[in-house]
């Protein structure tokens, strides 16, 4: 592997760098062609893939939750059903228990992590105002390190009653959710970080704190048009 | 990276095709004679599982690298080989990721950043530099069937032997009794390096009594 042809002459050294720019072009063609025939042919199945994750998510992060219905938040910062996401705009979930009492709603967040985006999923409670729920959807953290967001309980119990409290008009959140340390946490909006996955956890507590702040109150003023209909059961 | 180039012994008859395919499962097995790809070996060995989805992905992607890289062996100039090979398994690499995506999203999620890093696995470049581009395509694919096999063989053993040890499962399954202390150390990246000394032991010790016989 070691011998390198050394090129003298102009005219083979012209000839060689053509060689080469064909050839590099050429493979570049034909791997761009196979890579965007997989993906138009796995995209769809991908998509669908997804959503059903995400569906099935609502229940993790719902404690009780039996149905669900999609809703997106449009430009004017109205919550509407839908029944399938269009376009970019935010979609969060509400989720409802046997006899269709609305329990909560379920939050998409996304952030940068360690090595990538993180895109997570939490519960949020209107009636008792706090977080009851997280699931980590999509994540590259190192694994062994980073990806303990997914697996330390002592981490995943910040997120059973993490206060999300609103002031008293209701307009914003009293406290923002903020990361601290391990060990440090003193306060019911703190999310308690990880040793040895500082970054990642850090960045959850962000991402909470940065979504609960626009979504919260918007959910929180709206939260009798989540709830359904006695003829829509 | 070059070193597992360097180590990688040519044959020294021209071999039968069968014997292409079994070199790679025993006499010249990536992990436990030639000793590359020591990356992603240390790292996703952790459990059975993980090490098997791991090597199945690797074997693909050097199946398909091996392929490409052969058909175009009398195209590509010996200056940009390999750029263009790094390319073409790069290439397979990503149709990888988008196959597992698509088979299922708890399996992705579960290989995380493992699959990108297949990339850097220098199994899959030495084969292409050693052999693929230096022979045709029917020997170029039981080359690399063989070789993937013998990583897949490789990781498994690995990763049973840790996940016995370091949670008491195989699979998944309870293998082992309550009462077992399960060794942490094991699941733990030291594991990694302890368990695949213990591995290059064994085989060496059955190649020099095989030389000594």
């Amino acid at each position: 592997m070691s011998q390198q042809q050394t090129i003298s002459t102009p005219s083979t050294a012209d000839t060689s760098s053509k060689k080469m720019l064909t050839a590099m072009v050429g493979i570049g063609v034909i791997c761009a062609l196979l890579i965007v025939l997989v993906y138009d042919g796995t995209k769809e199945r991908i998509e669908q893939l997804r959503a059903e994750a995400l569906e099935k998510a609502v229940f993790r992060v719902l404690p009780g939750v039996s149905s669900s219905q999609m809703f997106e938040l449009g430009a004017d910062g109205v919550f509407k059903p839908v029944n399938k996401p269009e376009g970019k705009n935010p979609i969060v979930f509400a989720g409802y228990n046997d006899t269709g009492e609305f329990l909560g709603v379920a939050i998409e967040g996304s952030g940068q992590g360690y090595a990538d985006i993180i895109r997570i999923l939490y519960g949020y409670s209107p009636e008792t105002q706090t977080i009851v729920g997280f699931y980590v959807l999509e994540s590259k953290e190192t694994p062994g390190l980073g990806d303990k967001i997914e697996k330390v309980d002592h981490f995943l119990a910040n997120f059973t009653e993490l206060s999300a409290k609103l002031t008293a008009d209701f307009s914003k959140i009293e406290n923002q959710i903020i990361p601290v340390k391990q060990g440090a946490k003193s306060n019911p909006w703190e999310v308690e970080g990880i040793t040895g996955a500082t970054i990642s956890s850090r960045a959850i507590g962000n991402i909470i704190g940065e979504s609960t702040a626009t979504m919260v109150p918007l959910i929180f003023a709206q939260k009798e048009s989540f709830k359904k209909n006695p003829d829509q059961k | 990276m070059s070193a597992g180039i360097t180590k990688h012994t040519e044959p020294k008859a021209d071999p039968s095709s069968t014997d292409e395919f079994i070199k790679g499962l025993w006499r010249e097995n990536p992990v436990f004679v030639q000793v590359v790809g020591m990356c992603p070996t240390l790292a996703v060995s952790n459990s059975a599982q993980n090490a098997l989805a791991m090597g199945l992905a690797t074997a693909f992607v050097l199946v398909m690298s091996n392929i490409l890289v052969s058909a175009l062996r009398n195209f590509i100039p010996k200056e940009v080989r390999i750029a263009s090979f790094i390319l073409v398994i790069a290439t397979f690499v990503t149709i990888v990721d988008y196959a597992i995506q698509a088979i299922s999203v708890d399996l992705h999620k579960n290989l995380g950043a493992f699959i990108a890093l297949i990339v850097v696995n220098c199994i899959i470049l030495s084969r292409a530099e050693a052999f693929a581009s230096k022979n045709g395509i029917g020997k170029s694919i039981l080359d690399a069937m063989g070789m993937g096999l013998g990583f897949v063989f490789a990781l498994f053993c690995l990763g049973a032997v840790r996940e016995i040890l370091g949670n008491g499962t195989l699979f998944g399954i309870a293998v082992l009794p309550e009462s077992f202390e399960k060794w942490i150390i094991m699941i733990l990246p030291a594991g990694g390096f302890f368990t695949l000394a213990a591995w290059l032991l064994l085989f060496n010790f059955f190649k020099l009594k095989k030389a000594k016989a």
